[in-house]
């Protein structure tokens, strides 16, 4: 809980901008290869190819996902459910275990905040500056800064909303629909949307997301618990705070904390780490950073502000290895067994058979008794294959079809009305049987699929 | 809507958005009530919930609620019977979408249009799309393979009830067929059923079981049916396609080719009934369908 209260009386407040002052430091260094990296798989990964296509393209026209080899049809969503559990999982197991590391490294919002700030300090300077700047009147210099810096978050965040729609509609037709000027229609609403959300939330909204908008934010500490790694600051160490002496000495009784409030300026959030845990912490460490960094200089032991427990604040031993974690561990490793057991195992052909509504049963002039189905063959493969359809459970059944060799094309899907045939008077009323299609060219490609058989009661 | 609960309506809507301008005022006006730190609940001796206010843009988010909402009430439908500037309503939506999908399907297939339906039966492309219409307009009835059922006439052989030309396909699907056979059995009576029965399966090279075999049935049934059947189904028993009258020869039956069955059809008579579908699916469509049809049983040297 926040331990300032507001000053005024009414249940609105104006928004104050968060100035947050530079830093350098391990941590830094580590948010900003985090930074690297994802936006680097961002912007990149839709212009990779893979067998003469996009390598990662969800073609929602079309139903069909591509994932490098891998094909998605709509009958394996469940696969994408699945990683959405495991997903979910992760982010209970790696917070229980160390706090808020998604909200402070990987989180979109964290990360292309880091962009924009960067931007900010790019045309506006650093942290004083910046607010020399807003609090002076509007000169030439002012208006060319802030205009450069408009003009650097714009494009950066159209560029963001051209790539997210290039994960949809092929990046290399779009890029050349936009240098074309003819992009219309929806890839232009979501490049705009996109883009504008970007701008947004990454130059105006940046910590009111995670303070007033975003639920992870709230519901992650509900997964903390007292050995879970949190940003803390060391107050049996630190307390009472004060500044040093002229001369660079401490004063007798006081502690190490010399009350320079960089915490304070460095915090993204705009809140005071030496308050203890609040839920406006993000755990990006900026704090850690900058206290080190002053320890550092004045001579004392850095980690005044560092990762640590509750349990070791308190001075008991943390303990790693608790039930939470190791149910957590368990879980999320047998979903990730499974889950590459789907995938690697995962029929490449897939069977539907519908009957036909109007009639259950055609008995031909001979006698012979014919049911008609139509089948749905769904070739996932990346190849095309001749299909024969065959069924079983069904004594001297025939599969007879007008359309000859059932030929799929690669990553396609075929309908055939084929017609099932037994011998006159042999079975009475309805039995269940099996359809199978069996690849010509590879029997271990096959897809079956019970239907039933209906004759004379 | 009446008038009356079109007032209420606009009463209950605009009552409620004042009602909401009202609350926002309120919670935004600085009453002097309410303690700046916290809202004094406290919970297990130490929990105590801050007045942590939320920022003013949020409000900002309500009053753009409101004047979305007014613009919407001002475009479309939602104040008692006023139709909204737009006049949009779900059934205007469906019309133009439906008259868009139309449009587009005619131009998709106008390059077909001086094309005979032969022509067209040859074409992969256009059989394609016939195909998907098959199986949404005709398959309920003549079956997904297009070989019908009882009472449904098989499309894929040579038997024609009203004809195999083009043109007699085009119509059949285009204005629809009604046919009906009388019922016999009041008129000629059991025996006269039996008589007629044995001939007509003579007719396709069958004979009938036990009394139906006999010569003298036969000869009985083949002097009523010159004089009863000759008149749709001609003297040989060949049909006439100008009535729909099916050939009795071919052992092709519409209404089943078990003795019980023709007994039946007989007796009881049969009626037959196709829909017309040229004003439900438009000339293109039907054009596509039938040559779908005469697709499916090409010509006899072809096959």
């Amino acid at each position: 809980m926040k331990a300032d209260a507001p000053t005024g009386r009414g249940l609105y407040k104006a928004h104050q901008k968060v100035y947050a002052r530079e830093v350098g430091g391990r941590f830094v260094r580590l948010r900003n290869m985090a930074v690297v990296v994802l936006l680097g798989l961002y912007y990149g990964l839709p212009w990779l190819q893979w067998n003469g296509r996009q390598a990662l393209l969800f073609d929602l026209p079309a139903r069909k996902f591509y994932l490098f080899g891998l094909t998605i049809f709509p009958q394996d969503l469940y696969l994408l459910t699945w990683l959405l559990i495991m997903a979910a999982l992760s982010l209970f197991f790696f917070t229980a275990l160390a706090g808020r590391l998604w909200c402070g490294y990987a989180c979109p919002q964290t990360v292309w905040t880091e962009i924009f700030v960067w931007m900010e300090r790019l045309t506006e300077g650093n942290r004083s500056q910046q607010m020399k700047l807003d609090r002076g009147p509007w000169t030439r210099a002012k208006f060319a800064r802030k205009f450069a810096k408009q003009a650097l978050w714009i494009g950066f965040a159209g560029f963001t909303g051209m790539t997210f729609v290039g994960y949809f509609s092929p990046i290399h037709a779009l890029v050349g629909k936009i240098a074309g000027g003819t992009l219309a229609g929806w890839e232009l609403f979501w490049v705009i949307f996109y883009g504008f959300a970007t701008y947004g939330n990454a130059g105006f909204m940046r910590e009111q997301v995670c303070l007033y908008m975003c639920p992870y934010a709230r519901f992650q500490s509900a997964m903390f618990d007292r050995n879970t790694l949190i940003i803390s600051y060391d107050a049996k160490r630190g307390e009472p705070r004060g500044p040093l002496r002229h001369d660079s000495t401490r004063v007798e009784g006081k502690g190490d904390c010399i009350d320079c409030t960089l915490c304070v300026q460095v915090c993204p959030t705009g809140i005071d780490i030496r308050k203890g845990l609040q839920y406006e912490c993000i755990a990006c460490a900026a704090c850690i950073d900058a206290c080190d960094g002053v320890m550092k200089k004045v001579g004392l032991p850095v980690g005044l502000v560092r990762y640590g427990t509750q349990s070791e604040l308190d001075g008991t031993p943390t303990r790693i290895f608790r039930p939470r974690i190791l149910i957590y561990m368990a879980l999320l490793g047998a979903l990730l067994a499974g889950f590459a057991y789907a995938v690697a195992h995962r029929s490449l052909v897939d069977l539907d058979v519908l009957r036909d509504r109007n009639t259950l049963y055609r008995e031909l002039d001979d006698g012979r008794i014919e049911n008609v189905f139509t089948v749905r063959i769904i070739n996932k493969d990346q190849h095309a294959h001749a299909f024969r359809l065959s069924a079983s459970g069904l004594p001297n059944a025939i599969v007879d079809s007008d359309d000859g060799a059932q030929a799929v094309e690669a990553e396609n899907v075929k309908s055939i009305v084929v017609r099932v045939r037994i011998p006159a008077y042999q079975e009475h009323g309805g039995k269940n049987f099996v359809i199978t299609a069996q690849a010509l060219d590879d029997p271990s490609l096959q897809a079956k699929s019970r239907a039933r058989f209906y004759s004379k009661p | 809507m009446k008038q009356g609960i079109a007032y209420f309506v606009v009463i209950a809507v605009l009552g409620n958005i004042i009602a909401a301008l009202w609350l926002m005022w309120w919670t935004n006006k600085d009453s002097g009530k309410i303690p700046a730190k916290d809202t004094t609940h406290v919970w297990d001796d130490d929990l105590t919930e801050y007045n942590n206010p939320l920022p003013r843009w949020w409000l900002w988010m309500f009053f753009l609620s409101i004047v979305f909402g007014l613009g919407y009430l001002v475009l479309f439908p939602g104040l008692g019977n006023y139709p909204g500037l737009l006049h949009w309503s779900s059934v205007s939506q469906l019309d133009a979408e439906d008259s868009a999908a139309r449009a587009a399907f005619e131009q998709r297939f106008a390059g077909y249009k001086d094309k005979s339906l032969t022509e067209m039966s040859k074409d992969p492309t256009a059989m394609a799309t016939a195909r998907n219409l098959f199986a949404l307009n005709c398959s309920s009835c003549h079956g997904s393979d297009a070989r019908g059922a009882k009472g449904f006439p098989n499309l894929t052989d040579q038997d024609w009830l009203w004809g195999g030309t083009e043109d007699a396909v085009y119509q059949s699907i285009a204005k629809g067929r009604e046919n009906a056979m009388p019922a016999w059995g009041p008129a000629i009576g059991p025996e006269g059923v039996e008589q007629v029965l044995a001939y007509v399966l003579t007719l396709s090279g069958r004979q009938g079981p036990g009394a139906l075999a006999s010569p003298e049935t036969i000869a009985a049934g083949k002097t009523r049916f010159e004089t009863l059947c000759v008149a749709c189904h001609g003297p040989d028993g060949k049909g006439n396609q100008a009535l729909g009258a099916p050939n009795l020869t071919d052992n092709i039956w519409l209404h089943g080719g078990s003795v019980d069955d023709i007994r039946e059809t007989i007796t009881q008579g049969r009626i037959n009934h196709m829909p017309p579908h040229l004003e439900r699916l438009g000339e293109t469509k039907v054009r596509l369908l039938a040559a779908y049809v005469i697709s499916l049983s090409p010509p006899v040297a072809a096959r």
